[in-house]
């Protein structure tokens, strides 16, 4: 990896996404809305303040995975990354690059979450609002590891978006947001313990209940860490540079 | 191996899925030359060229690219491809689609300029590449191919679909790149074309079928044009096949 390539390839993907101010738009305001749809839905109720938190980690994963799967299978598809990787450009600056042009777009994101949940929508945060920002970039950076590993199992368009329930959803229901993991059956928590949601959906429920558990978030952040760190290790195995 | 020789092929073998794509070729490619790959569409010469820049996985055979092997990391800087789609980035202007690869090289930034004036897109140069033509984009794409100035040139089909006062500048430049050293392989299935290179391989079904001059050509076959002699070539080709 040299740092001069992986951040040319990062400028890269920031110029493309420049081009594209409509997703850029969509990106930073679409999550905030939904937040607000929640907090209105549920007005009389506690709800927003137990399922609030979640729904942050939520989106940048979700929003994250979807647009690196789809503009990894394209640089595929096109003939771009074949192109690379022919040139002296390391797999780990090509990986480096896309997480640090979304890492930078999923830091953004949660700034306008967080602040539009805590300041409009009047979420409490008992904890800190800059760990509560932390774990939802963690999940952005997950979801753009685990997009740039599906995108190597798809072939088409088609393919790659129905990719997004299949990773998503299992780990949205055993996610604890509709019943505590503790209340699921025992094959389900077992589950749910080797799924990285589980640790972001726990560290931002903890963030906004507990004001003196910032040790314990941050175990949740690094085993979310981890987690996308071995998404890339395999995201780094499925670049070949040779190809039948 | 005769080290005035950019590239040298030995029992190449490719596969894919049980069927043979490249069989049993040999083949040589002097320094300085444009060598013609021709053949019907189907015969090989993509995978043939992803061999030699070393994306192609083999079934057998060496391959000695400037005495190395292909695909090894000391050839990346010293060997330009461009495939036979455009591989851009649709979201991209030209100069920021040559910019970026140009930084992947390592090459002074001058050599955007330069390669611009060379595919002659100056006047589009700050256009987003999905709004170009497709022989525009072809073009953006032979740009990228020419940054760092590679001593081996592998190009996919460069002229398909440029009109013939275009095609004539772009076999200019061919011209003057061999005559400073570089080495050319070129693909194509404009048989008009082939009359430009130093020299000519005709692919057939995963084999070289003939290896040798466009004069050489003519002779050996007695046709009158190109056009003519790959015929006689491909006829007599089928024929000793279907012996």
């Amino acid at each position: 990896m040299t740092p001069r390539l992986t951040l040319a390839t990062a400028g890269r993907v920031l110029a493309q996404i420049r081009h594209d101010p409509r997703t850029i738009g969509m990106l930073l305001v679409v999550p905030a809305l939904l937040i607000g749809l929640l907090a209105w839905i549920f007005d009389d109720t506690p709800v927003f303040e137990t399922a609030g938190p979640a729904m942050l980690g939520l989106f940048p994963f979700i929003v994250m995975f979807l647009i690196t799967s789809i503009t990894t299978l394209r640089e595929r598809r096109s003939g771009t990354l074949e192109r690379l990787l022919v040139m002296p450009l390391g797999k780990g600056d090509f990986i480096g690059g896309y997480a640090l042009a979304f890492g930078l777009l999923a830091v953004l994101q949660a700034i306008v979450a967080v602040a539009y949940a805590v300041w409009v929508c009047g979420l409490e945060v008992e904890g800190s609002v800059w760990l509560l920002i932390l774990v939802a970039v963690m999940n952005g950076l997950l979801g753009t590891m685990l997009g740039l590993l599906a995108s190597a199992f798809a072939t088409t368009e088609f393919q790659v978006v129905q990719f997004m329930p299949v990773f998503v959803a299992p780990q949205i229901l055993l996610g604890g947001i509709f019943l505590p993991r503790d209340q699921m059956p025992e094959v389900l928590e077992a589950i749910s313990n080797w799924l990285p949601l589980s640790y972001s959906i726990d560290a931002l429920n903890t963030v906004t209940t507990d004001a003196d558990a910032t040790g314990e978030v941050l175990v949740d952040v690094a085993i979310v860490a981890a987690f996308a760190v071995g998404a890339l290790v395999l995201a780094a195995l499925t670049l070949r540079r040779r190809t039948a | 191996m005769n080290s005035s020789d950019a590239v040298v092929i030995a029992g190449l073998n490719v596969r894919r899925e049980r069927t043979d794509v490249l069989r049993d070729i040999d083949l040589h490619v002097p320094t300085g030359q444009v060598v013609g790959l021709l053949g019907p569409s189907g015969s090989g010469k993509t995978t043939l060229m992803r061999a030699i820049i070393g994306s192609q996985r083999t079934a057998s055979g060496t391959i000695q690219v400037f005495g190395q092997a292909a695909g090894h990391r000391a050839l990346r800087r010293e060997i330009g491809y461009m495939a036979q789609s455009a591989a851009i980035y649709d979201d991209l202007t030209v100069e920021q689609n040559l910019d970026y690869f140009r930084r992947v090289l390592g090459s002074p930034r001058a050599d955007v300029e330069r390669v611009i004036a060379e595919v002659g897109l100056d006047s589009v140069q700050r256009n987003l590449a999905s709004k170009l033509s497709g022989g525009q984009r072809s073009r953006v794409s032979l740009g990228i191919a020419l940054l760092g100035r590679p001593r081996l040139l592998v190009l996919d089909e460069p002229t398909v679909g440029l009109d013939p006062l275009l095609r004539k500048e772009l076999w200019g430049l061919f011209a003057r790149l061999a005559a400073s050293g570089t080495t050319l392989l070129v693909s194509s299935h404009v048989m008009d074309e082939a009359r430009r290179c130093d020299r000519l391989l005709l692919v057939r079904e995963g084999r070289i079928i003939a290896d040798d001059t466009p004069d050489g050509l003519l002779k050996a076959t007695g046709a009158s044009d190109h056009d003519e002699a790959f015929l006689v070539l491909l006829e007599r080709a089928a024929k000793e096949a279907a012996a």
